[in-house]
Parts: C-alpha cells; sequence; structure tokens
C-alpha cells in the first residue's frame, strides 16, 4: 500500500498548485518524507469559500523588560526583555533595543511566555448558556459528516472566549464533536471579538479533520451502525476508499482540464484533501490499541495522524507515537469517567513527554482551556512522582509550541523568538503555580487583555444585560 | 529509585495496620490546626486513633512512631463534602452507579445510598494519596435526591467507611419545571410530611387524604422538620437561593446551599440566616440562564459578608470520584480570587466537619479529636505539593492506587512481558 504515498506525491508536484497563487513550501515532516505538503494550498475549485477577514488591532512598539521568560522553544531567561514591534516578536534576550517610542513594561517578579494554545477546544460551537439551540458542536446524524465545518457553527458571542483570554489563551482549534467516525471540519482561531467567525479565522491555518474512535461513534449509531468497533473501523476505510477515488478523478481532471470537471462532493471534498496532506487528522481516540489500528488505517490510505486527541492511554504507546511523529493532545488528570477512559494516569503527559513524543495539554472544555497553564501544572507534578523532572521552560512548551505544531502553525505562533507573531502572556508570578494569573495579554503585538484595567475587558453581546459581571470577575 | 519508595510507602502502610495502639508523633512542622494559629516546630501526638496533644516543640512520647515533618505543612485531613466517591465507579456504566434514584415524583428522601457504597472503588486510595481523608458523598437526582453520608477513606466495608449518616438530606433546585410549581411541590412535600407525623396510625388504617409521597419518604423527612438534619438544597440562581432561604424559614429547616452560583448578590442575607454554602472556586461561566451571575471570587465575596463557606469541586469533572482530591486546587483558585488563606484551609476541613456535624470528630486539629492528619510537601493548595504521609484515626493510609499501579508498569516501554515493535 505504500504504493498510495509515491503515487501522491507524483500528483502533488503535476497538480498546478501555484496556479492558485497561495501555494508555499512543504512542511517538513518526518513521518512521509516523499510526499510534498503544501501548506494552505488550494487544489480544489473554490477552496477557500469562506476567508479569513482577521484583522490585526493596532500594536504599538511595546518592550518587557527584568522578566522571566519562557521562550517555548525549550529556553529559559531569567531578568530578560523581549522586544515587539509590528505585531511580530523583534527580539529576545538578556537585553534588547527599544525604539524611543516603545512603551516599556517592567516585569520584576512576573514572567513572560507565548499566547497559549488549545488544540481541543468547542467554544462557539458549544457556547454558554449552554442551551439546545445553539447546541452546534455535533451533527450526529451520520457516522461521516466530513462535509460540515465548524466554522459555521461558532458563534463568535460566545461569552467563554473573552474568559480564555484572560487565562491567556490566545489560539484554538475548535472541532466538531466526537458523536462521528468523521465529524467535519475544525477551524483554527484567534482568540478576539468579531463579528463574524470569518474575523477571527487564524490567516493561513489549515483545516483539521475530526475523526474519533470507540465508544462515541458505536453508541450513537448503535440502532444503524456502527455499531461495533469493527464496524467503526469499517466505516473508515470504506469512507477512505470512496476519497481515494474521488481524489484520483479530482487530480486528473486538474492535471488535464480535458472535459466537464467531476461533480463535486463536500464530504469527498475534505477528504481529498486530507489525502492531498492540506488538512491534518485530528484523531478523538482513548485506548492504546484502537490508536494502534488508526495509525494503520492511516498508513493504508496516506494519511497524517497530526494528533491523538485526549488519548488517555497515550503513555501505552508513547515509544510508537513519538516514532510516527504524532502528538498527543491529553489532559492532565482526567479519567474514568467510561470504559474507554478507564486507564487514565496523572503520568500521562509526563511519560509521553519522556519517550520523546510530543505531548500537549489540550482541555476539550471551557473552564480548563481557561486554565491550560494549571493543567501542565498538574502534569509536572506527576512526572516529578514518577521521577521525570520537568522544568517550567519544559512544561511551557505542552501549551505554546507543541500545540502550534499539531495545527500546522509552529512557524508562526507558540514561541518567543524573532519573525513569530507576537502573542504573549505577562504573567503576574510563576505560571505553573496555582496563585498565578495571565496580567497581560498580546494577540500580533496589541494588547487584547489587561488585568489592571476591566474596563477595558471584551464583554459579548451576550452579557449585556444578562450578565451582571465582567468575565466572571469584579470590575 | 520510584519503586523503591512505593515498596516503602506500601511497607509503612502494611506497618501502620498493626500498630494502631501505638502512638504517632507528628515533629517539626509547621503545624495549621485550623482551630487556632499556626505553629512552627509544631508536634501533633496521636494515641490510639485520637489527637492527645498539638503544641510547639513537644517531644514524642518514649516508643512513638515518629514522623519527620521538618520544613512540611501539617494539616487536619481535607473534606470534599460534594463527591460520588463510593457510590459511582465509571459514570458511563450504569451497574457501577449506586447515586441516585429515579422516582416518577422527584421525591426520593428515603433513599441511603451508603448501604451500597463500594468499599473496594479503585478511586478511595487516590482520595487517600491526593490528601482527603474524609468526604461526604452525596446523592443526586429529582426534587429530592435522597441522604447523604460523611465517610472517612479508611474501612473494608461500608459499615466500617462511614462516619455519620444520615448527615444530611439533598434536594435540588434545578429547573424541571416552572419555578413557582417546583416550591410548591416542595412546600406541599414538607407539608404533608408534618401532616403524617401526628397521623400514623390513621394512615396505617389507610383513614387519610394521598399524601404527595411515600410513607417511607415522609418518615424520612421527620428529622429534616425536626430540624435535627440539614437540608442540603442545590441552587444557583438569585431567586432560587431565596425561595430556598425563604422555604428554610418558613418551616424551620437548617439549611445549607449548594451550587449557589450567584450566592454573592445575597450574600448578606445569607450570612444573616447563618446558612452555610457550598460552592467551587473556578466556575465564571454563565453556563445556564440561572448561572448567569456565576463569577470566579463568590467564595471571596461571600466570605467577606461573613458567610460560613465551604469549598468543594464543582468545575470539570464536578464531584467525580476519579478526581476527588482536586477540591484542594479549587481553594488554591480561590485564594487566587481574593478569598484568605487560611479561610480557604477552614473552608475544606472545619466548616464542612461542623455543617455535616462531626466538628467535634474531624476537621481541626485538637486534643479529644481524631488522628485525621495530612504531611504535605509544601502549600497544600499548589500543584507541585504532594501529600507524603496521609493518616486516618492515627494510621498511615498512602499508597499505591490503580492509576499509580498502571504507571509503574509502563515506566518502562514495552512494559515487562511485551514485545518490542
Amino acid at each position: 500500500m505504500r504504493l498510495c504515498v509515491s503515487t501522491l506525491a507524483a500528483l502533488a508536484v503535476a497538480l498546478p498548485l501555484s496556479a492558485q497563487g497561495t501555494a508555499r513550501p512543504s512542511v517538513p515532516d518526518s513521518t512521509r518524507k516523499s510526499a510534498t505538503y503544501v501548506a494552505g494550498a488550494l487544489s480544489i475549485p473554490n477552496a477557500d469559500p469562506f476567508p479569513s477577514t482577521y484583522k490585526a488591532r493596532p500594536a504599538r512598539n511595546t518592550v518587557i523588560r527584568n522578566v522571566t521568560i519562557l521562550t517555548g522553544t525549550g529556553a529559559r531567561i531569567d531578568n530578560g526583555s523581549v522586544l515587539l514591534s509590528g505585531g511580530k516578536v523583534m527580539s529576545v534576550g538578556a537585553s534588547v533595543n527599544a525604539p524611543p517610542d516603545a512603551e516599556v513594561i517592567d516585569g520584576a517578579g512576573k514572567w513572560l511566555t507565548p499566547g497559549l494554545v488549545d488544540t481541543h477546544s468547542h467554544l462557539g460551537v458549544y457556547p454558554a448558556p449552554g442551551v439546545d439551540a445553539n447546541s452546534d458542536g455535533n451533527e450526529a446524524t451520520n457516522p461521516n459528516t466530513s462535509q460540515v465545518w465548524a466554522e459555521h457553527s461558532v458563534w463568535p458571542q460566545d461569552p467563554q472566549f473573552p474568559r480564555a483570554l484572560a487565562g491567556g489563551l490566545t489560539t484554538m482549534q475548535v472541532l466538531p464533536g466526537s458523536a462521528n467516525l468523521f465529524g467535519g471540519r475544525s477551524v483554527v482561531l484567534k482568540n478576539v471579538p468579531g463579528r463574524s467567525v470569518q474575523e477571527m479565522k487564524f490567516p493561513g491555518a489549515k483545516n483539521g479533520l475530526k475523526m474519533a474512535c470507540g465508544e462515541n461513534p458505536k453508541r450513537v449509531y448503535a440502532s444503524r451502525g456502527p455499531s461495533t468497533r469493527m464496524g467503526n473501523v469499517a466505516g473508515y476505510r470504506a469512507a477512505w476508499i470512496a476519497a481515494d477515488a474521488y481524489r484520483r478523478r479530482w487530480d486528473k481532471w486538474l492535471a488535464d482540464r480535458a472535459g466537464d470537471p467531476p461533480g463535486r462532493d463536500l464530504q469527498l471534498e475534505t477528504m481529498a484533501e486530507v489525502l492531498r496532506g492540506n488538512i491534518f487528522v485530528q484523531n478523538h481516540c482513548y485506548r492504546a490499541d484502537e490508536m494502534m489500528q488508526m495509525i494503520d488505517i492511516a498508513k493504508e490510505f496516506g494519511y497524517q495522524i497530526r494528533s491523538f486527541h485526549h488519548g488517555v492511554e497515550a503513555y501505552k504507546i508513547a515509544d510508537v507515537l513519538a516514532k510516527e511523529g504524532i502528538s498527543a493532545s491529553i489532559w492532565s488528570d482526567w479519567g474514568g469517567f467510561k470504559m474507554e477512559a478507564l486507564d487514565g494516569v496523572r503520568g500521562n503527559l509526563a511519560l509521553v513527554h519522556a519517550a520523546g513524543a510530543r505531548a500537549i495539554v489540550h482541555s476539550d472544555d471551557a473552564t480548563g482551556t481557561q486554565r491550560l497553564n494549571q493543567d501542565a501544572a498538574k502534569g509536572v507534578a506527576a512526572g516529578a512522582a514518577l521521577g521525570i523532572q520537568i522544568p517550567p521552560e519544559v512544561a511551557i512548551t505542552w501549551i505554546t509550541s507543541n500545540p502550534a505544531w499539531a495545527m500546522g502553525l509552529e512557524d508562526k505562533i507558540g514561541a518567543l523568538a524573532p519573525g513569530k507573531n507576537a502573542d504573549v502572556v505577562l504573567w503576574t508570578g510563576n505560571p505553573f503555580s496555582v496563585y498565578s494569573k495571565a496580567d497581560k495579554v498580546w494577540i500580533d503585538g496589541a494588547l487584547m487583555f489587561d488585568r489592571g484595567d476591566p474596563r477595558g475587558w471584551w464583554k459579548t453581546d451576550f452579557e449585556l444585560g444578562f450578565v451582571p459581571v465582567v468575565m466572571g470577575g469584579s470590575r | 529509585m520510584r519503586r523503591s519508595l512505593l515498596r516503602a510507602l506500601v511497607a509503612l502502610a502494611c506497618v501502620a495496620r498493626f500498630a494502631d495502639a501505638q502512638v504517632v508523633a507528628i515533629t517539626g512542622g509547621t503545624v495549621y490546626p485550623v482551630k487556632g494559629p499556626k505553629i512552627e516546630n509544631g508536634t501533633v501526638i496521636i494515641s490510639a486513633g485520637k489527637i492527645t496533644a498539638v503544641g510547639a516543640g513537644l517531644a514524642a512520647p518514649a516508643g512513638a512512631t515518629v514522623i519527620d515533618a521538618r520544613g512540611k505543612w501539617v494539616t487536619p485531613g481535607l473534606i470534599n463534602a460534594n463527591t460520588n466517591l463510593g457510590l459511582v465507579e465509571v459514570g458511563a456504566v450504569a451497574e457501577t452507579r449506586d447515586n441516585g434514584v429515579r422516582s416518577a415524583n422527584g421525591v426520593s428522601a428515603f433513599f441511603q445510598p451508603w448501604e451500597g457504597l463500594n468499599a473496594s472503588s479503585t478511586n478511595i486510595p487516590q482520595a487517600r494519596n491526593d490528601g482527603l481523608t474524609t468526604v461526604v458523598t452525596v446523592p443526586t437526582g429529582g426534587m429530592v435526591s435522597g441522604q447523604a453520608a460523611v465517610i472517612d477513606l479508611s474501612g473494608d466495608t461500608p459499615e466500617a467507611l462511614v462516619r455519620k449518616a444520615p448527615a444530611a438530606m439533598v434536594a435540588n433546585f434545578g429547573h424541571t419545571s416552572a419555578r413557582g410549581d417546583l416550591f410548591g411541590k416542595m412546600r406541599e412535600l414538607l407539608n404533608d410530611a408534618r401532616v403524617y407525623a401526628t397521623r400514623r396510625a390513621q394512615y396505617e388504617l389507610g383513614n387519610t387524604r394521598s399524601m404527595a409521597a411515600s410513607k417511607a419518604d415522609l418518615e424520612a423527612l421527620q428529622p429534616v422538620l425536626a430540624g435535627t438534619m440539614p437540608l442540603v438544597i442545590d441552587a444557583d440562581r438569585r431567586s432560587d437561593i431565596e425561595a430556598a432561604l425563604r422555604i428554610a424559614k418558613e418551616y424551620k429547616l437548617k439549611l445549607i446551599l449548594s451550587g449557589a452560583a450567584e450566592a454573592w448578590m445575597v450574600a448578606d442575607q445569607i450570612a444573616a440566616a447563618k446558612v452555610p454554602v457550598l460552592t467551587g472556586g473556578i466556575l465564571n461561566i454563565p453556563r445556564s440562564f440561572a448561572t448567569l451571575g456565576q463569577r470566579g471570587d463568590n467564595l471571596a465575596l461571600l466570605r467577606k459578608a461573613g458567610v460560613n463557606v465551604i469549598i468543594i469541586s464543582d468545575s470539570y469533572a464536578s464531584g467525580d470520584g476519579f478526581n476527588a482530591g482536586n477540591v484542594r486546587y479549587e481553594a488554591g483558585n480561590a485564594v487566587s480570587a481574593g478569598l484568605g488563606w487560611d479561610d480557604a484551609l477552614r473552608a475544606l476541613t472545619q466548616a464542612p466537619a461542623e455543617a455535616y456535624g462531626v466538628g467535634a470528630q474531624v476537621g481541626a486539629l485538637a486534643a479529644g479529636m481524631d488522628g485525621n492528619v495530612v504531611v504535605w510537601s509544601g502549600d497544600p493548595f499548589e500543584f507541585s505539593t504532594r501529600a507524603e504521609a496521609v493518616l486516618i484515626k492515627g494510621r498511615r493510609v498512602e499508597g499505591m492506587s490503580r492509576r499509580n499501579e498502571l504507571e509503574k508498569r509502563y515506566r518502562t516501554l514495552p512494559p515487562a512481558g511485551y514485545a518490542k515493535p
């Protein structure tokens, strides 16, 4: 079957990608050297029908000095300085050259990190208040709904967005739920106010495809099938077979432009984009044995699983995840609530990390997404109990650069390094202390949250008149 | 290294099992007795399961088992006053759920879940390792869910676990029908329970009108009406809280509020009524129309108004026995949001003990109280802190949990006996 990969590579070369005007250098990927990934490429007609209209807010040159910096790339700089300029991180080090017009913030006693990133959010699609009318996260009408896009369910006025911002969250992947084998496309959002979801969409970010293993699909479709795990696997494979045939038809037409184009099918179009490497698979999967099967399915059809989500048993196959280059988006301590979550352990993050795989703290929860730093701290403590010492400069990668990688955004966010987007959090202290809070949060260099200025806090439309306090706290 | 540590812990636990009559002295730590100020270089002496002395620099009695707590923090065992620990093992597996009764009229006052406690729950050893020594197990569902019990996390049978049962009646003002209808039904139930108590003989002969609940329910409500058993009402919206306060006043009930998202709006009223409030320190989302006023500093505001607050886990897995020990992080977050540290510790120890009628036995470190004590590596509300020694009635109880066993098995990959990939 590995044939499939080389066929893909040949096709990728043949495709008139540059004609779309957005082709970019491929993203290196250790596990699929023969395929050419074209980030954000549009290899189907009208592939970006809901383009991002995000606009960075006005940003002034800002220097944060005398601060403890966790760069997100594994380094720690004590008494360091950072210069943000033009929406980018300009320099990071023991000292920086501050432009004369720069606002200088003394960070004495405070810590500075990249903006936090959550690979698994349902903000907007399961908004607050949680009423049926706005419950738009699971299109639980068919085991394969690859045709649906989470962004079409996002309610930008969800009051959970500003609360997450106050916790330092600057970027999130909003996913469909896990009722289906194929739940639909995810969307990466910047955590900013928007009148439309397009105003929140991260420019150039790929969609993901949500897939789900195990109990949820077989429970939801018990009466019509799949009703077993073997039924789940047959469902994935049948769908990929159809998707690959669709991709070949379209790729041939795109190469030849001979005759009428094939008919479009939104479901197969999403899956074909996965096969072309333009959409990452984000795979909800709890059990180690099921993750191993999903890895084989990915190999059979030549696609890449970028992250296993929930992965409460990731620690059992952490060596395999490391070898396959698949990240683990996991909780610090959830488990026990259903059979496939039974073996959740608190050492999961540390054990995955120690085996050399990418560990990611994800939330799947509107409260947890406000406190990714606290969940990382729990993971660090569990590691210490197992004799695995994880310093803060490493733990921060679980909630910054590693999740950025899982969305293919590692070149833009998740690190305080020259040229990266100036998504930055200034913490009142060590972010892994229960007593620390985000003090200031910048997105693309613009100050989007300032704890000291409650009157400036983002308040969603819904909250006007209905919610008597700003962001659940005092003015 | 980890393995030898675990072995040592297991060995200690085994030793402790045969050391009931022995004297234990925890020496040199910073002791937080809760009743009274902290004691530097404090000693806690436990004999035959009871605390016999707490003070600065007390020498360990001859022959005592000494726990060196220098550089450590010593507190009463923590209490999670709202869990399903021992009643629910795997939430999604119905046959492991013993915390709720489905009844047509929404009334299950008779329900005493503790007889169905699972003393072998895999979550109990983990909760002990996390520094919990006592929990309140709480039924759920319906308007009147049943009765709560105070249990210690040590014992092989439900009888051995139970410290006090029943400890409270549990009711719920969640929106199941129009609010006025729900409050009316609550009053009708209480009225009928009163009537029933005066006409038991006629009731047995079938000479009374029909009642709003079964005989067992009406009987179970008698201590609530007598004001000897607290009634916990879960209510979030301000008007629901006010209704609970009103009904409690009308019937002279001993009320405890739970959930209480908008309690801060009526903090003075709650303080004046001397009603304890169980709530968490994390939630801040208007997740329903009943919790539009949910805020992260609810505990701080209530305490400031003089309310007797009790910290529970109502975020994340909400009272889930799997992570019952996470209640200490709710406390840390509450402190971060403005609650005093001492108040937070009290809200996890003495306050719940007193509210549930066991304040003379647990929840503080003082002579005469049970030897439920935790030695922490540092501030118990911090993530980096571990419970290093956990004692229930003077016995060490920490040891391997199921989760620890799994971690041990998979510490090196592949585990022993499995093939390399």
